[in-house]
């Protein structure tokens, strides 16, 4: 960790974006994290993702657990909306706040401790209802926040840093998300910023449940030989089935491909998914198929990275409950308090 | 790309671009934190060392530090370094016991110098200490050359000349002042074992145009003028003023007239504003004290009436860029302007002149009258004569003249103990890690935010009443350090252990100004294109590691680098160090490794 701010000077040649932010204002506070630390590649990213969305700080919200990942939205956008809520509850606090206020871009940022052990419910709820957000998930394989134990998705037979084996079986976070119907699911690796970043993008501007899981390595506790999520083991069995190029509507598409090598998936908001083919006969519009390639894979010791799985066409919790499309603090107080009367008649209707 | 040697001193001093952009190569940026510690004598005695007149450079310096000062392309403007340099020697103690002694030995090698300008006195301070007896011979009275007979006082005062002329002259030099050397032949019979041509371009040019002769009495070559004015012999000018000529000795004409009585001066020259020859401050301080510059007037006539100056009349003239891509000036066509005026400064260019240098006694001239000298040696064609200074290669400033002296004195030392000239010794240079504990340096790496500090001057009305008294007040302490902190210290350089490297991305993520990037090797102009930040000053070199594990390369774009140290701070494995270079010139006596 730094104990300095950053220094505010930046490159004299740094871009600035359609609102004319550079990189550097979508940064936060300065990372009190381990030097080294993968989550920290992932705040880089989300900060890069962003500003090259030309999104609106003021327009995100930011939510996290308890971790040193869920510590990270200190260190990113920091002009956005904030929310620490405690161990494992960000997933119900998030959909809370989407229900209120409908208009503004949900990040959800949460560990493999926060996410697969205590919240482990509450991740699996907000992914089966559909929440509009980006759920990413910053997996260690331990609780690094509390000193390196094994967390719930650390492989069976991975070696903690003392060299003892876990023997528990792993949850796997993206089979789960797969199964309970999150719309967009993708697994990345803090490592390699060519792929995460795009992933990120895609995942911000999808309308649904996108939820993206990052192999982040943590340098102090699970970055030995022996863990399966270390640098030089992620490295060793990353399989990337496809590589991501977002096309956001502005811009154009350029037809440089061979046919049969690249997918165009179109989405809601018009951003265009160009997935160029980098496992052969992988589909990521296939659930069923998805979920066995998965499984066939991850038996051969291969960490599946890509975009998994995307529906262009999944609705969303508000869609699924036909709530108001006004945000509710935009409504004025007879909408929000119809009285005694209009209750009454809700009332009478359900008898 | 092939890997980067670091070991090749070259490279890390060139990161240090105000020290590599010195003539004299002054360690710049360990002098300003020295400042900032408010260790003033050290930091005058790190410049002493290096430029021999910190006290009259501090005010006077040409500055070509500045413009190479990495801060000035992070933001708006470099660090003060030239202005630092005068509080070091505004705020020091008493230094003579630290300066060097003429050893009571004498080495029995006597060597001239001719002049005693910067130049000379360089060369008499290197070599006087090992044992040199040196002799200096001036047609002034006092020692100084143009720094004392030239620049105006208010810009620099007479005491901070005697005091750092004086360090050298105590050095047990046989001052010869008053004596003007009129013919090199017999100075060559005296038997020196050698002798340093430090004469300095002393003729300023004249413009003949008509009225010239008649108007004579009224029309004064600027160089002249000042030095009379300097030596008191002239201390009053006319009430109109013009000044032909737009560099710097132009700028301090204008000024000093408006120190004599001059109340209407003006400054006229022939180029634009912008290709003007004089430095953008010296610009700015003649116009903060009233003085228009007037541009595209090309002199035509002096015009005079009863044998009396009355005026100056010009031809305006536009710049035209012709078909094969070459600007002039062609005349506009408009009717010719006259100003009136009682006196005219011509500043329109300096020239050496070697009268006294006899052509028989075989030394080679070109055919610009100059003499042929050896750019790196110093050493004329006549072995046992060198040159530097104005006189080597025509009119430069303070700093060059200083930096020739060093690197003359070196050829001297070698010429007199009877080695080659060309075997130089190369410069001393060290690299040593700054690390204290896990996030502490040994310098301060919290980058300032500050804009450039303005130094305070005294009141207008003042400064103009008496040319003797200085403009500049100078930084007090508070503003020298606040100052000082805008250094970014890029003599600590980030250095690169790849093996330790686990390829995490801290360190890009991390760097404020996009430095480093992680990615296959390739050609040079292609690699630049396509870093975190597009690397475009070519002048700036990339930082290339052999190949990692993951085959990528690391490459760092020395050109906006804070030296901030928080890639190092942030890196898990301390593949990066942050480690001091220090490079000590060569001067002479240093003991002799090939280069
Ligand atoms: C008006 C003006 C302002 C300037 N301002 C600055 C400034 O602000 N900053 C800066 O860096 N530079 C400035 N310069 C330039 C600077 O003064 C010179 O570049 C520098 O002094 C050159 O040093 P030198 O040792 O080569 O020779 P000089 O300083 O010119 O010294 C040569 C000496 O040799 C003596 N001499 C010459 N011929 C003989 C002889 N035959 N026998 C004996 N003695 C002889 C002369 O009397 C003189 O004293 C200025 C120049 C002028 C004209
Ligand atoms: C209710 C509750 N139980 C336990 C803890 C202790 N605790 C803090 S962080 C953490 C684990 C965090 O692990 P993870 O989400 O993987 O984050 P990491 O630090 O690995 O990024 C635990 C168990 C807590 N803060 N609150
Ligand atoms: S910032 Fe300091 S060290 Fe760097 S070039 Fe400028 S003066 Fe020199
Ligand atoms: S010292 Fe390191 S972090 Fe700081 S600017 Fe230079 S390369 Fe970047
Ligand atoms: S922080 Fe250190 S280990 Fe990580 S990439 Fe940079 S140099 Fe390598
Ligand atoms: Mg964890």
């Amino acid at each position: 960790m730094t104990f300095l701010a950053k220094p505010k000077l930046h490159h004299p040649g740094l871009p600035t974006n359609a609102l004319g932010f550079n990189r550097r204002d979508y940064e936060g506070a300065i990372s009190t994290l381990c030097a080294g630390c993968g989550h920290d590649s992932i705040s880089a990213g989300i900060i890069q993702a962003c500003f090259e969305l030309d999104l609106p700080p003021h327009r995100i919200a930011k939510l996290s657990g308890i971790g040193c990942s869920s510590k990270t939205p200190a260190y990113f956008l920091g002009s956005s909306h904030g929310f620490n809520s405690v161990h494992g509850r960000m997933p119900s606090v998030l959909t809370g706040a989407n229900l209120a206020n409908r208009d503004l871009i949900y990040l959800g940022v949460s560990g493999d401790g926060d996410s697969a052990s205590i919240g482990f419910g509450q991740f699996a709820h907000s992914i089966r209802r559909s929440v509009n957000m980006t759920y990413v998930v910053e997996n260690n394989g331990v609780y690094g926040l509390t000193k390196g134990q094994f967390s719930a998705t650390s492989d069976k037979g991975s070696k903690s840093k003392k060299g003892v084996a876990n023997t528990d079986q792993a949850i796997d976070l993206v089979s789960v998300a797969l199964q309970l119907g999150a719309s967009f699911v993708a697994r990345s690796f803090s490592g390699d910023k060519h792929q995460l970043i795009p992933i990120l993008k895609a995942a911000l501007t999808h309308q649904g449940s996108a939820f993206i899981d990052v192999i982040s390595p943590c340098v102090a506790f699970n970055n030995h030989p022996g863990s399966t999520k270390s640098f030089d083991y992620v490295r060793a069995h990353n399989e990337a089935v496809n590589s991501l190029d977002l096309i956001l509507e502005r811009d154009e598409i350029v037809a440089d491909y061979q046919p049969g090598t690249v997918e165009l998936v179109t989405q809601h908001d018009g951003s265009v998914l160009k997935l160029r083919k980098l496992a052969e006969h992988y589909d990521p519009s296939d659930r069923l198929s998805a979920m066995t390639y998965l499984q066939q894979r991850q038996a051969a010791g291969e960490i599946v990275t890509g975009v998994l799985y995307v529906d262009p066409e999944a609705g969303d919790l508000h869609e699924h409950l036909d709530t108001t499309a006004t945000p509710l603090n935009q409504l004025g107080d007879a909408a929000l308090v119809p009285g005694a009367a209009a209750l009454a008649a809700i009332n009478a209707s359900l008898r | 790309m092939e890997p980067t040697d670091i070991g090749q001193s070259d490279y890390f001093h060139k990161v240090v671009d105000c020290q590599w952009a010195c003539p004299a190569h002054t360690p710049v940026p360990e002098y300003i934190r020295l400042i900032a510690d408010g260790r003033y004598d050290d930091a005058y005695m790190i410049n002493w060392k290096s430029n021999v007149f910190p006290g009259i450079l501090g005010r006077t310096c040409d500055r070509p530090c500045e413009p190479a000062c990495r801060r000035g392309r992070v933001e708006d403007e470099p660090v003060a370094i030239c202005r630092l340099k005068r509080v070091a020697a505004d705020n020091k103690g008493d230094i003579a016991h630290r300066l060097p002694t003429a050893p009571a030995a004498k080495n029995g090698k006597r060597v001239a110098c001719i002049g005693a300008g910067p130049a000379s006195l360089t060369v008499a301070r290197d070599l006087a200490p090992l044992g040199y007896h040196v002799t200096v011979y001036d047609g002034d009275a006092k020692g100084g050359g143009m720094i004392r007979s030239q620049i105006p006082r208010f810009r620099l005062p007479e005491e901070v000349i005697d005091e750092e002329v004086g360090y050298i002259t105590g050095l047990g030099l046989e001052m010869r002042l008053g004596e003007r050397i009129d013919s090199l032949k017999a100075l060559l019979e005296e038997g020196y074992d050698a002798v340093f041509v430090g004469s300095g371009a002393p003729r300023g040019r004249d413009l003949e145009i008509p009225g010239r002769q008649e108007a004579a009495a009224n029309i004064h070559i600027g160089i002249d003028w000042l030095s009379n004015v300097s030596f008191e012999h002239v201390d009053r000018i006319g009430r109109r003023v013009i000044v032909l000529g737009g560099g710097n000795t132009a700028m301090d004409c204008c000024r000093t007239s408006r120190r004599l009585g001059g109340e209407d001066v003006k400054v006229i020259v022939r180029s634009g504003f912008e290709e003007m020859k004089a430095s953008a401050w010296e610009k700015e301080d003649a116009m903060h004290e009233g003085i228009p510059i007037l541009n595209f007037l090309v002199p035509k006539a002096f015009t005079h009436e009863g044998g009396r100056l009355t005026g100056v009349t010009f031809e305006e003239v536009a710049p035209v860029i012709d078909d094969r891509g070459r600007r002039t000036l062609v005349p506009t066509g408009n009717p010719d302007q006259h100003f009136e005026c009682d006196d005219v400064l011509l500043a329109i260019g300096q020239e050496n002149s070697f009268p006294w240098i006899e052509r028989e006694i075989g030394m080679e001239f070109d055919r610009w009258g100059m003499p042929v000298v050896d750019a790196a040696t110093f050493q004329s064609t006549l072995p046992g004569v060198f040159f530097g200074g104005d006189a080597a290669f025509g009119p430069k400033n303070i700093i060059w003249a200083v930096a020739h002296g060093h690197d003359a004195a070196v050829s001297i030392d070698l010429y007199c103990r009877g080695e080659d000239v060309r075997q130089r010794p190369a410069p001393g240079v060290t690299l040593a890690s700054q690390k204290m504990g896990i996030h502490e340096w040994s310098y301060d790496n919290d980058v300032s935010n500050d804009l450039r500090f303005k130094v305070p001057l005294r009141d207008r009305e003042v400064a103009l009443k008496n040319v003797k008294v200085e403009v500049e007040l100078g930084f007090d302490r508070e503003l020298g350090f606040a100052e000082a902190q805008r250094c970014l210290n890029c003599d600590v350089q980030t250095v690169f252990a790849p093996p330790a490297c686990i390829e995490c991305d801290a360190c890009v993520d991390i760097c404020p100004v996009d430095c480093i990037t992680f990615t296959d090797n390739g050609e040079e102009s292609e690699l630049r294109s396509r870093l975190t930040a597009p690397a475009k000053t070519l002048s700036q070199a990339l930082y290339v590691s052999p190949e990692l594990k993951t085959r990528r390369v690391m490459v760092k774009d020395e050109d906006v680098c804070l030296h901030c140290g928080l890639c190092a701070e942030r890196c898990p494995t301390g593949a990066w160090d942050m480690q001091k270079f220090r490079l000590d010139m060569t001067l002479a006596g240093s003991s002799c490794q090939s280069r």
